[in-house]
């Protein structure tokens, strides 16, 4: 229906970018950081003018498509398309790569004996991580998908390994050989998938559009679907394969983890709704209780164990792990409600950790990197800009109503109490805990007497303000107004819903007027 | 007794029948075979000035004519010399491979511009190491041109091998092909005496697996009383009852083939000799051995043993966990790079094995592109550690690569991509294989060796990616090596090496294409 192929464009541009800067001499550290700023915000125009030309009300739920035959011999095509949820997602990448590059605009120094990275490097390597994100989300063949999401790993493993503090080569081994453990198990169960579409259809495929419409017997699905399910809960991750996240965010620069948790992880979280669900609708319904179980183990461990973190950046590592449980939760109480919140939620989250790890990075870089929270106290006084961003990025982190983590999590909670009104009962409680951790964060580090050493740091500068200031504005924004969202996402769910087969349980009387409410429909 | 002499006199009685050679069919082994005589006759009678040039001239001529006559023949499916050599699709494609690496090979055995004193090889072999002797030939640049006589005949061998279709050519091949190379082997210029212990390891241990081949071809023999493939497949299906006679010799002579492509538990040559031998040898023997002895295993379990595939599967299925599971377990603990090459070449020969095991067209296809690939990088690897050198020679062990890609950016990215490519992460062409074959062994049911690989291929990812990390995340010492300039030779392999894994892991579709068009083996 669209003959220019707008999406390889916009994953090409940022790899052109990237070589661009990668050739670069060394000896000219500000041109790349303002050749890639220069990328990112073209990318994020061109993301612009996608999501203005995608049509929300239109029955076809994938658009800007393109198919091209790519290795024939294994049903192999180089296929992309996104609906609302895909594009929800590329959007939220594009916005937080040039606020992370503005953001580490002086975190890389020139090579010391902390770092052994060049400045262009790192920014070569974020602009080729942007390509690679992108085409994750916009893929719609398996083993396109796979490609993007193993090669993702490599250039994070550079920028922790490479640029990282300390600890990172420990961290960015443990994160690599976790992430390909995943890996490989998903790429034996999608050549299982390969092999069975081959014997279903006589000619094996990849394509996600003939594989969603396979009648795949339930007890292959089931072993197919937990290849699928680790890699993607590792990715997430979801209790109990997170224990390489703190680790990689504690050992990464700011903005690496930004990029990391941010965006990275809800690929995880993303390919349980764009393959798990559809592709083994049975296998989903079967696994659903224990997904549920892991979900909200998850809730409450990442919530406690930041509750006792003295670490900041392990500390919101961990706040993540509890956020992912929400996600998880909603994508497989398979409810319209419960996968739309989902969806939103992976959006707030990839602001709010946004705005967490940036304004703690800035504080961290004004005391000596120290990472502990035991080391500030009081930073309200001679920093209240600082302060202030922060209290902001903890009141989204904790869903404050009005920001777009609030909007989140209400619907994911509200999908819950349609299916199991217990499981919503027990997850709301989580969020009593979330409120504690995130103002204890505040209350320690940002009140009482100034630290020693911290009457001096300055507040914040014009630029760091101007990385933080769209992510607040888009929080209250979509906060107070989500209709744009979710009337792209919708209809991706009612697909995703449609697709494996689940409907709304039957609407009680309490819930109904806040059920239309809540979707804006 | 009296059986005996019946049977002689048989013999005796049959008329000799001269075997109808179609010369164009075999042209690719002949021109190599004829232009490693010519090479002898090189050595015996040009002044010394004369030989490296006139040498290389003619190693490049022939392997370019080789290759040459390899595509003219593309798409002959047919038997020469009564059945002895079968030149089929399959076959061709594994010439080819083995022509293009020796070519690649050749130009690392000719790099003279690494090594201040000369060319990786010993002036003069037959000097004693550390002896006066030894001190004056290096000190006159003398260079030993007899690896190249060596090295066509190695390259003879391994035409031969994948294309023998009786069990005595098949034999021939395999010593053609082995001999020359234990001869090489020890004739590395520095570290001698590492090198000449390796050659004779790997010659004792090698003379050691050709018995067991040569037994159990006698034993196949005499339990079908044919040496053809063709012969034995029709024998092998008919016979019925007492298969314990066959059994021994399926075992016997796939541990003559195992041992030569390293596979587990007749892999303990492999790090030693990886270790001591010249380097540029190294490479091309990783390269090209592999290709050739997988070409003999596959057409000996596929065309001559394909009907009892239900008999020799769970010995390679053993046999190929163990290799895997060995290899990349025990890589782990290699302190030297090329040890630690040697332990990965054994869990890729694994990895191979389980599209080996498949016994299908999936399978052939599968083993056949995978090997191509594992064959560019490694001669690309070697040549990388060709390069990367201190005083003393090549800087092989590990603690001297750290810091490589502050000092040596390129080279140290492109070796980076390398191990990617072994450690299978996509956009490589590791990657495609690794899918390849296993695609063939999970569409032939064979998932749980296909999870034992994937749990491998985990823990071989963790030392390809401690190179990376040496390189790239420590800090450079004093003791860091640097990367010599090499000359245009070196360049261009490594160049090839990797062009072809980043141009298979990005488009693999042409190469698919051939080796599926190349068909199967012929019957």
């Amino acid at each position: 229906m669209n003959s220019f192929p707008w999406l390889t464009v916009l994953g090409a541009v940022p790899l052109v970018g990237s070589v661009i800067v990668a050739l670069l001499p060394k000896s000219r550290p500000l041109l790349a950081k303002q050749i890639a700023l220069a990328f990112s915000i073209i990318v994020l125009g061109l993301t612009i003018a996608i999501a203005l030309q995608f049509n929300g009300s239109t029955s076809e739920p994938f658009q800007f498509v393109e198919y091209h035959q790519w290795i024939p011999a294994f049903g192999v095509t180089y296929s992309l398309g996104v609906d609302g949820i895909g594009l929800v997602l590329i959007a939220l990448a594009t916005v937080i790569v040039p606020i992370t590059i503005l953001a580490g605009w002086n975190d890389v120094e020139e090579p010391n004996a902390e770092s052994v990275g060049s400045v262009k490097g790192y920014f070569a390597l974020i602009l080729a991580l942007e390509t690679l994100m992108i085409g994750v989300f916009a893929a719609t063949d398996v083993f396109l998908f796979y490609v993007f999401f193993e090669a993702m790993l490599i250039p994070v493993y550079f920028m922790i390994g490479r640029y990282g503090g300390a600890q990172r080569s420990y961290a960015a081994m443990k994160f690599l050989l976790y992430s390909l453990l995943g890996g490989l198990f998903m790429l034996a169960a999608m050549i299982g998938l390969f092999v069975v579409s081959g014997q279903l259809t006589g000619r094996g495929t990849f394509n996600w559009f003939e594989l969603v419409g396979l009648d795949i017997d339930p007890t292959t699905q089931k072993l197919l679907f937990v290849g699928f399910f680790f890699a993607f809960a590792i990715k997430a991750p979801l209790w109990p394969f997170h224990t390489w996240l703190p680790d990689a965010a504690g050992a990464a620069k700011p903005g690496t983890a930004v990029l990391l948790i941010g965006v990275l992880d809800k690929v995880g979280t993303f390919g349980m709704i764009r393959y798990c669900l559809p592709i083994f609708p049975a296998a989903s319904e079967y696994y659903a209780p224990i997904i549920i179980a892991m979900a909200v183990i998850g809730i409450f461990y990442g919530a406690f164990v930041a509750l006792g973190q003295n670490d900041l950046k392990r500390l919101f590592a961990y706040s993540s792990m509890s956020h992912f449980g929400f996600i998880a939760l909603g994508i497989f109480v398979f409810t319209t409600i419960g996968q739309s919140g989902s969806v939103v939620y992976m959006l707030a989250h990839g602001l709010s950790t946004a705005a967490l790890f940036l304004t703690a990075g800035f504080l961290m870089q004004r005391h000596r990197g120290s990472s502990l929270l035991s080391d500030y106290s009081g930073v309200n006084k001679p920093a209240p800009v600082l302060a202030g961003f922060f209290l902001f990025a903890a009141l989204s982190s904790l869903a404050l109503p009005g920001l777009v983590s609030f909007v989140g999590e209400f619907m994911v909670l509200l999908g819950t109490f349609q299916r199991y009104i217990w499981i919503g009962a027990l997850a709301t409680l989580g969020i009593v805990i979330t409120a504690a951790y995130v103002l204890r964060v505040y209350q320690k580090s940002m009140t009482g007497p100034v630290g020693s050493g911290l009457d001096a740091i300055k507040d914040l500068r014009g630029r760091e303000i101007t990385a933080l200031v769209p992510i607040v504005v888009l929080s209250i924004f979509l906060g107070l107004y989500p209709a744009p969202v979710l009337n792209v996402v919708n209809p991706a769910v009612d697909t995703v819903m449609s697709v494996i087969g689940a409907t709304d349980p039957a609407p009680t009387v309490g819930s109904t007027s806040i059920t239309s409410e809540g979707t804006q429909q | 007794m009296n059986a005996v002499v019946e049977a002689v006199r048989a013999v005796e009685e049959t008329p000799w029948v001269m075997p109808t050679l179609d010369y164009k069919l075999l042209a690719p082994i002949l021109i190599i075979l004829g232009a490693g005589v010519v090479s002898v006759l090189f050595e015996a009678l040009l002044p010394r000035a004369a030989r490296r040039p006139a040498q290389l001239v003619l190693v490049f001529v022939s392997l370019v004519a080789a290759l040459v006559s390899i595509i003219a023949l593309q798409g002959s499916r047919s038997l020469s010399g009564r059945g002895a050599l079968v030149v089929d699709g399959p076959g061709l494609i594994m010439q080819g491979t083995i022509v293009i690496i020796a070519i690649l090979g050749a130009m690392l055995m000719a790099e003279r511009g690494l090594d201040p004193s000369g060319d990786a090889f010993a002036a003069r072999a037959s000097a004693l190491p550390g002896s006066e002797d030894e001190r004056q030939f290096t000190a006159r640049g003398y260079f030993q041109t007899e690896i190249w006589p060596f090295f066509l005949f190695a390259v003879g061998g391994m035409l031969l091998f994948p294309v023998a279709n009786d069990l005595l050519m098949m034999f021939v091949a395999l010593e053609v092909m082995s001999l020359p190379l234990y001869l090489l082997t020890g004739m590395a210029r520095r570290r001698r005496l590492l090198s000449q212990e390796a050659a004779l390891k790997y010659f004792v241990l090698g003379a050691f697996s050709s018995a067991f081949f040569l037994y159990g071809a006698a034993l196949l023999y005499g339990y079908t009383g044919t040496i053809s493939f063709p012969g034995i497949a029709a024998a092998v299906s008919s016979t019925t009852g007492q298969t314990g006679l066959l059994l021994v010799a399926v075992a016997l002579l796939g541990a003559g083939l195992l041992f030569k492509i390293g596979a587990a538990p007749f892999h303990q040559w492999t790090p030693d000799v990886y270790q001591g031998a010249p380097t540029p040898l190294t490479g091309f023997m990783a390269a090209a051995v592999k290709i050739a002895a997988f070409g003999a295993l596959l057409r000996l379990f596929y065309v001559a043993l394909g009907g009892m595939r239900w008999d020799w599967a769970p010995m390679l299925w053993v046999v190929a966990i163990l290799t895997m599971l060995i290899g990349s377990v025990i890589a782990l603990t290699q302190s030297d790079i090329k040890r630690m090459i040697a332990y990965s070449s054994i869990a890729q020969a694994g990895f191979i094995l389980v599209g080996v095991v498949a016994a299908t067209p999936a399978g052939l296809a599968g083993a056949l592109f995978y090997l191509i690939a594992y064959a560019f990088t490694t001669i690309g690897i070697f040549a990388i550690i060709m390069m990367v050198r201190d005083e003393n020679g090549e800087a092989t062990h590990l603690s001297k690569w750290a810091g490589l890609g502050r000092r040596s950016p390129f080279v140290a990215t492109i070796f980076a991509v390398f191990m990617l490519s072994l450690a299978g992460i996509p956009l490589t062409s590791g990657f495609i294989g690794k899918f390849s074959v296993f695609t063939a062994a999970i569409a032939a049911d064979d998932t749980w060796l296909v999870i034992v690989a994937v749990i491998a291929s985990l823990i071989a990812a963790f030392f390809y990616l401690r190179v990376v990390v040496l390189m790239f995340f420590t800090e450079a010492t004093d003791e860091t090596a640097e990367v010599a300039v090499p000359s245009v030779f070196t360049t261009v392999a490594l160049a090839a090496g990797a062009t072809v894994t980043v141009l298979l892991g990005i488009y693999p579709q042409p190469l698919l294409d051939l080796i599926i068009n190349a068909g199967v083996f012929v019957r």
